[in-house]
């Protein structure tokens, strides 16, 4: 059934830090299969947004639901109830997120980073989880770094093990925040390989927050702007990236094309 | 170039490197030596020290026993406390603000009042409450049993020490907890792993770095501070060598008894803290 359901679904979604209102009111779709680029200067909102679909931050306002269930709450009556971390991770575990600083857990190998989440939450056997890990690595191009730990890999390679323990988790949808900003640029390439290759191969919905334009218009299905907590505009790579409407949205592909 | 060397390129490119010399450091040594040499021969040869009366009651059975106290109030107590700690810990950084609150007043407390004080109290609860029973608040108890028959001064010691211990442990915890990037935890959620397996999990574990170098000096602490407990008459190792040295009056050659003891142990101690830290060093690249 959640097959015909769109993967997300977000109304209104409003987040303040103190009386830093950093989002206004967002919605946002993604459908099946679909790959979607939010660009947009950094404090736009658009980080806080990617967190706030999976729950990581809690909005002040608005819904995301997530294959048709609200993300973070159950319904009774008409009102929503706040659900327990324990059940807010049963939802997390099918959105696949990768960060910008990679996140990974710098006491465990490559192959016990993608191991941990589908043994602990999935309750695989271990050769199982290990299987897949020799899968996922092989995957992203690093069948060799597999009993390597983090800190003997560049910052490509951490990240590419990033997302290979993401998908570890069989996610039906996966959430990039700013995957490569803190890459050296000579290894930008690589991480954006893999990304592409998962919009190709795999019918991934896909979000990813960035600022790399050609990326975006070689990839992304559709693209959003956004700009001051707000989705600015938003349309086919063609028409977002080449001919922008709105006068913020150029004057900030202007300043990244320079 | 302008090169104002008469040497040639070939010269530089197979330059002989001779390493600087350190005379301060062979004149120190030196005079370690000497200093040391010293001690040793005062050590040996001046009788005071009672060799042959420190070689007969190293081994004895009273010295042992009390090593055996010792050594069991310091790893029952540290285990307690370690535990008690992360707790401790855990509720102070709680969201929770009744379960904080209480955190943070039991760390005031516990390292507010000198332990010496701490023991003796425990010792004498049955002064403030002749009958300990189990029960609901404000009703009779179901099981009642007599204070003085369950707070043994072993039970004291433990009970205070681990309760004292508790408190100076969170603190530690504390700060290994805070050493862990947010990213870690972040990361952990978003893969759904549960809030108890990324603590033991993905947290602690990385915690554990910073928290083992001043638990190892915490560890040698008690094992000293343990010589406390004499004040309630239990015969740890410090108070097993006095109890012989008043009967012989030998009471520099029972102190080197204890202090070779409290060296011997302190050294294993120590050289468990340095496995222990090789073993979490495994992940760091050299």
């Amino acid at each position: 059934m959640t097959n015909l359901v769109q993967p997300i679904r977000a109304r209104g979604i409003r987040k303040s830090y103190g009386s830093l209102e950093v989002l206004k009111g967002v919605d946002l779709d993604l459908a099946k299969g679909e790959v979607l680029c939010i660009l947009g200067p950094s404090g736009s909102g658009k980080s806080t947004l990617l967190r706030c679909l999976n729950h990581l931050e809690r909005p002040d306002g608005g819904m995301v639901e997530f294959e048709g269930c609200p993300v973070g709450y159950r319904l009774k009556g008409d009102r929503f109830h706040e659900l327990p971390e324990r059940e807010i991770q049963k939802q997390r575990k099918s959105m696949g997120m990768v960060f910008q600083r990679f996140n990974l857990f710098p006491h465990l190998t490559a192959r016990e980073n993608i191991m941990e989440a589908p043994r602990r939450v999935l309750k695989v056997s271990q050769a199982e989880a290990s299987a897949r890990a020799e899968r996922l690595m092989a995957q992203v191009g690093l069948a060799d770094k597999l009993d390597v730990y983090p800190g003997a890999l560049s910052g490509g390679q951490q990240q590419r093990v990033a997302i290979a323990r993401a998908l570890a988790m069989d996610p039906s949808v996966m959430l990039f925040d700013e995957p490569t900003s803190a890459l050296d640029p000579e290894l930008v390439g690589e991480v954006l390989d893999v990304m592409r290759m998962l919009a190709d191969s795999h019918a991934m919905s896909m979000i990813v927050v960035t600022h790399e334009i050609g990326f975006a218009r070689s990839v992304a299905d559709r693209v959003i702007f956004m700009d001051g907590g707000v989705i600015v505009e938003e349309g086919p790579p063609d028409e977002i990236l080449v001919h922008p409407q709105h006068e913020r949205t150029q004057a900030f592909l202007r300043r990244i094309l320079d | 170039m302008g090169s104002s060397s008469h040497l040639s390129d070939a010269e530089l490119a197979s330059a002989r490197l001779m390493p600087r010399r350190r005379p301060l450091t062979w004149a120190a040594a030196g005079i370690l030596l000497i200093v040391l040499a010293e001690a040793a021969y005062s050590v040996v040869t001046n009788p005071g020290f009672g060799w042959p009366v420190v070689g007969e009651h190293i081994f004895s059975p009273q010295v042992l026993a009390g090593l055996v106290m010792t050594l069991t109030l310091t790893v029952v107590s540290m285990t307690l406390a370690l535990v008690l700690g992360i707790v401790l810990a855990v509720s102070a950084a709680s969201k929770n603000p009744v379960l904080s609150t209480a955190a943070h007043g039991y760390i005031w407390i516990f390292r507010a009042i000198p332990l010496l004080v701490q023991i003796i109290f425990w010792y004498n609860l049955a002064a403030l409450y002749p009958k300990l029973g189990i029960g609901l608040p404000f009703m009779p108890s179901f099981v009642e049993f007599d204070t003085n028959s369950v707070i043994t001064a072993m039970i004291a010691a433990i009970v205070a020490m681990s309760l004292n211990e508790a408190a100076y442990m969170a603190e530690i915890v504390r700060s290994g907890l805070n050493s862990v990037d947010n990213g870690q935890r972040e990361a952990s959620r978003a893969l759904g792993i549960s809030p108890l397996d990324t603590f033991m999990r993905i947290v602690m574990p990385q915690a554990m770095r910073v928290i083992i170098p001043p638990t190892g000096n915490e560890t040698l602490s008690m094992l000293k501070y343990t010589s406390l407990v004499s004040v309630i008459a239990l015969p740890e190792l410090l108070y097993s060598t006095q109890l012989i040295a008043s009967r012989t009056f030998e009471v520099i050659p029972m102190l080197l008894v204890a202090s070779l003891w409290y060296l011997i142990v302190s050294t294993v101690l120590m050289l468990i803290q340095v496995a222990i830290e090789r073993r979490l060093a495994r992940s760091v690249v050299r």
